[in-house]
């Protein structure tokens, strides 16, 4: 509908690009760069004066084929790519995809393998909150917050820098466990963490949760009901903001989870207040885990013993993990060969993000904003 | 009670509002929290952790030897074709013909620091170097010859 | 003791004594335009290096740290920049007013700087409506933002000038009448005798809590004219890029700059004069030796130091806050603000009628 490509530049007289004749409506780009998209997400807006009348969200421009070029890697080397979808919890996604193997090959993980990953997964969760904190604070125009998140966020890279080599992009799951012992200080440096994270966990409460803009800004804004989040596949946060419950962890246990003790965090209103509540409570759930578990890592194997090349057999494999955003689903179709006849992810940010245009009809362009940062989009999870 | 209630709104306004400027205000004065690394200044006192993974390196010990046969596990291992191992045929004093390393061809500008060829190496010749500082002027550098000019397998290296 | 106050009486001698009255106006009128032109660049070079390191500071960082000691150049080497940038004039403007635009904004903030009392007895124009001409100039600025955004041909620019009309209309109200409360008290519009008004005691602490509400509701209303953060509406970098200026570049985009910076200086010095006693120093009650030390202070450190106070205290806002929606930044005024300070205005009138202000 929009006029995008229609317009008729002028020399002698201003005019207004993309205006819908008659409409007094007006269509922007926001997009493929813009402070508040956080990477190469476009959205082609009609606006009436500030209020949004529609929102088509533009995907591709981060395409890197990753399900495709998994079709040519073996099941060892497809792993790596995929801390490249969903690089905040690239962990959890590499997580995913070792289960897959894992459960085509009928492996048994180790318990200290698994321990590790937990204790891994739940890191990589509070390191994505507390980014997820400090950029939606900056998309609503506060950018102090940012930089308090990062600090935190900067001492479980560290921690990550030390047991698996790398910060952002770990590959430290392999089919059969983990690639490499826990440091030794791995333990020390955790509950340093979690003391500093206790510490300063009442500056968000204090600097943003409590402020009264930033109230404003969120309640009642960007409403998603439980029937619609259930409809358009919203999954983690989203949905559970709805008052659906969509934990992986609870509703489909893996690893050693259902042996923990946590909480599933829901909220009811739905609206971007209560995604942000849900993230909130979401952290402290995901210390509570690494708390039981820190003291309690059982000895043992840190991985399995696999042969050097794996091989899964004919047959289609599925399943699930919780990432910080939501559900992701692994789907490996195998020949029985070394490398997968096809895989696909289902990525949780594709869902979230179709959720947008019905949330944001209706709403100020301010609104879109305080909505797009409680979504947690990360696009390359989207387009991958 | 429509007085009432909008005073204390704006009561509850005003709390919330200092409480986060006591928040900021708090780390103005307190410049010892500041969390800054001075980059380029502090390289003495950069640690980086044994594990991280910065570049692939060969081993080399005191006698220019490595423990490198050439097997190429290193390059089936590698997801982005990085590394190329191009081998030679040793011939032994006994006139026994042996494959060996020839060059160890490693491009550094398709790395992505994975880590699978280390995993994959049987002999534990190649190790991840803790260097991160990679930037060149001239791409053709970032093509590397990881083994040293002269150097050789060492005895009993299989 | 040193004192502007005996510069400019000299120079004013040496002058006549050399010069016939005409040429001595003329020389006048050029040192007083160089040394306006002179502040706006110091101004502007300072309050941007002291936004920076404020933030930094605020946000436990460091700031500018690589040029010259503690980062002291770093302004003048964006300047040099920005001067050698290209100013570029999209295709499709209105590439008159696109031009125009930054120079009115200057120019306004040029004008605000007359009738401002920097110390004692030193003022380009003692205007006997000084404070109707700040309040009456400085809507002029909301102008050249329209016409910033309108002239761009761009759809944010647009809306950030739209949000930015709507937003200094109704903020001028609130700021008119804190200023008013003030004036009620004082009893003048020139803005020397309301600092003369204050020499035993500034009026926020002499006209009780009204006068403190006043001063409230006017830096609130300020930081709101100046399209500051959290009421940036017109700029709002994470929805509109960069507003009204999001076309400007190399110099033009950096009289916007500047002209926000130098309209911060120019209200924080209008509420420094009028609520916290302009140049006049600090005295309390009957402490003789006290007020004594205070006395030998200058007036124009003590005027400065109330600004950059001011301005302090603004910046702190903006790394605190997030930014309101366009709709609460209304509310905000026209529920709150204007009832408050007009609620506020009567007392004031109360009081300075009753005399129960010290």
């Amino acid at each position: 509908m929009y006029t995008e490509t229609q317009v008729i530049r002028n020399n002698t007289k201003v005019t207004v690009d993309g205006a819908l004749d008659g409409t007094g409506e007006m269509v922007i780009n926001v997009g493929p760069q813009h402070p508040a998209t956080h990477g190469v997400l476009h959205l082609v807006i009609t606006l009436n004066g500030e209020t949004i009348q529609k929102i088509e969200p533009h995907l591709g421009y981060i395409h890197r084929s990753i399900e495709k070029m998994s079709e040519s890697l073996s099941y060892r080397q497809f792993i790596y790519v995929t801390s490249r979808m969903d690089y905040l919890s690239s962990h959890i996604n590499n997580h995913a995809c070792a289960m897959t193997v894992e459960k085509g090959l009928q492996l048994e993980v180790p318990p200290r393998a698994q321990v590790i990953r937990v204790l891994m997964d739940e890191l990589t969760r509070v390191a994505s909150h507390e980014l997820w904190w400090g950029a939606m604070a900056m998309d609503l125009g506060a950018f102090t917050p940012f930089f308090y998140a990062f600090r935190e966020r900067e001492a479980i890279s560290d921690i990550m820098e030390e047991t698996c080599g790398a910060r952002l992009t770990m590959n430290y799951m392999v089919p059969g466990g983990v690639m490499a012992d826990l440091h030794p200080n791995f333990q020390r440096r955790v509950k340093d963490f979690i003391k500093l994270f206790k510490a300063k966990i009442h500056e968000y409460d204090e600097l943003v949760t409590g402020n009264i803009i930033f109230q404003n800004r969120m309640k009642g804004v960007g409403v998603l009901s439980a029937e619609d989040a259930v409809s358009f596949g919203c999954t983690g946060p989203v949905a559970r903001a709805s008052g659906v419950k969509s934990d992986i962890r609870k509703l489909y246990p893996y690893e050693i989870y259902d042996k923990l003790e946590f909480d599933e965090v829901t909220e009811t209103a739905g609206d971007s207040f209560a995604r942000y509540m849900v993230r909130m409570g979401e952290m402290h759930q995901s210390i509570r885990i690494i708390e039981q578990l820190i003291d309690n890592i059982p000895e043992g194997d840190f991985q399995a013993k696999t042969k050097a090349v794996l091989k899964l057999p004919k047959g289609e494999f599925y399943t699930r993990v919780e990432t910080a955003r939501g559900e992701l689903g692994v789907y490996i179709v195998s020949e029985g060969g070394t490398t997968p006849y096809r895989i696909k992810y289902r990525s949780p940010g594709f869902s979230n993000l179709s959720a947008l245009d019905h949330m944001a009809r209706g709403s100020k362009l301010g609104d879109l904003m305080a909505t797009m940062g409680t979504l947690d989009l990360v696009i390359p999870d989207i387009d991958r | 009670m429509f007085i009432k209630e909008y005073i204390s709104d704006v009561y509850k306004a005003v709390k919330s509002l200092l409480t986060g400027m006591k928040t900021t205000g708090g780390y103005f004065i307190r410049p010892g929290e500041i969390i800054t690394q001075q980059y380029p200044e502090n390289r003495d006192q950069l640690n980086l952790p044994e594990r991280f993974r910065g570049e692939v390196v060969m081993l080399h010990d005191e006698n220019n030897e490595h423990a490198c046969t050439g097997c190429t596990a290193c390059e089936l291992a590698c997801p982005n074709a990085t590394i190329k191992i191009i081998t030679k045929f040793d011939v032994s004093p006994e006139g026994k013909k042996k494959k060996a390393l020839d060059t160890f061809v490693y491009h550094l500008e398709l790395c992505t620091m994975c880590n699978l060829c280390v995993e994959a190496c049987p002999t534990g010749a190649i190790t991840m170097a803790q260097n991160f500082e990679h930037s060149v002027f001239d791409r053709s550098k970032l093509t590397k010859k990881l083994n040293q000019p002269g150097s050789k397998i060492r005895e009993g290296v299989e | 003791m040193f004192s502007l106050e005996g510069l400019t009486n000299s120079l004013q001698q040496w002058l006549n004594a050399h010069l016939n009255p005409t040429w001595v106006l003329v020389v006048e009128s050029l040192i007083v335009i160089l040394l306006a032109i002179a502040l706006f660049a110091v101004l502007g070079l300072v309050l941007v290096l002291m936004e920076r390191k404020v933030a930094a500071h605020m946000q436990i960082r460091l700031g500018p740290n690589r040029v010259g000691p503690q980062g002291i150049f770093q302004t003048s080497a964006d300047t040099l920049k920005l001067i050698m940038k290209e100013g570029l004039t999209p295709d499709g403007s209105d590439k008159f007013l696109f031009n125009l635009a930054p120079f009115i904004v200057m120019i306004v903030a040029m004008l605000l700087l007359a009738p401002i009392p920097f110390a004692r007895n030193f003022q380009i124009w003692d205007i006997n409506i000084g404070v109707l001409f700040v309040s009456a100039v400085s809507s002029i600025s909301v102008i050249g933002v329209l016409m910033a955004g309108w002239s761009s041909n761009n759809k944010y620019s647009l809306l950030g000038a739209m949000r930015s009309g709507a937003q200094i209309v109704s903020y001028e109200l609130s700021a008119g009448l804190s200023i008013i409360s003030i004036v009620v008290l004082t009893g003048s519009l020139r803005l020397s005798e309301i600092v003369a008004s204050q020499q035993d005691g500034w009026w926020l602490f002499k006209g009780h809590i009204p006068a403190i509400i006043a001063f409230v509701i006017f830096i609130i209303a300020v930081t709101a004219e100046t399209n500051r953060a959290p009421f940036d509406m017109a700029e709002a970098e994470s929805e509109l890029t960069a507003g009204f200026h999001t076309e400007y570049s190399g110099m033009k985009f950096a009289l916007f700059f500047l002209a926000e910076y130098i309209n911060i200086f120019i209200v924080c010095s209008v509420g420094a004069t009028l609520f916290l006693g302009g140049w006049m120093p600090l005295h309390i009650g009957n402490w003789e030796g006290f007020n004594h030390i205070m006395d030998y202070i200058p007036s124009s450190i003590w005027f400065f130091g109330k600004v950059f106070f001011l301005i302090f205290l603004i910046m702190w806002f903006r790394w605190t806050f997030p930014r309101l929606r366009i709709d609460q930044l209304l509310n905000l005024e026209w529920k709150y603000l204007l009832p408050i300070s007009m609620l506020n205005l009567l007392l004031i009138t109360l009081m300075a009628i009753m005399g129960w202000h010290f």
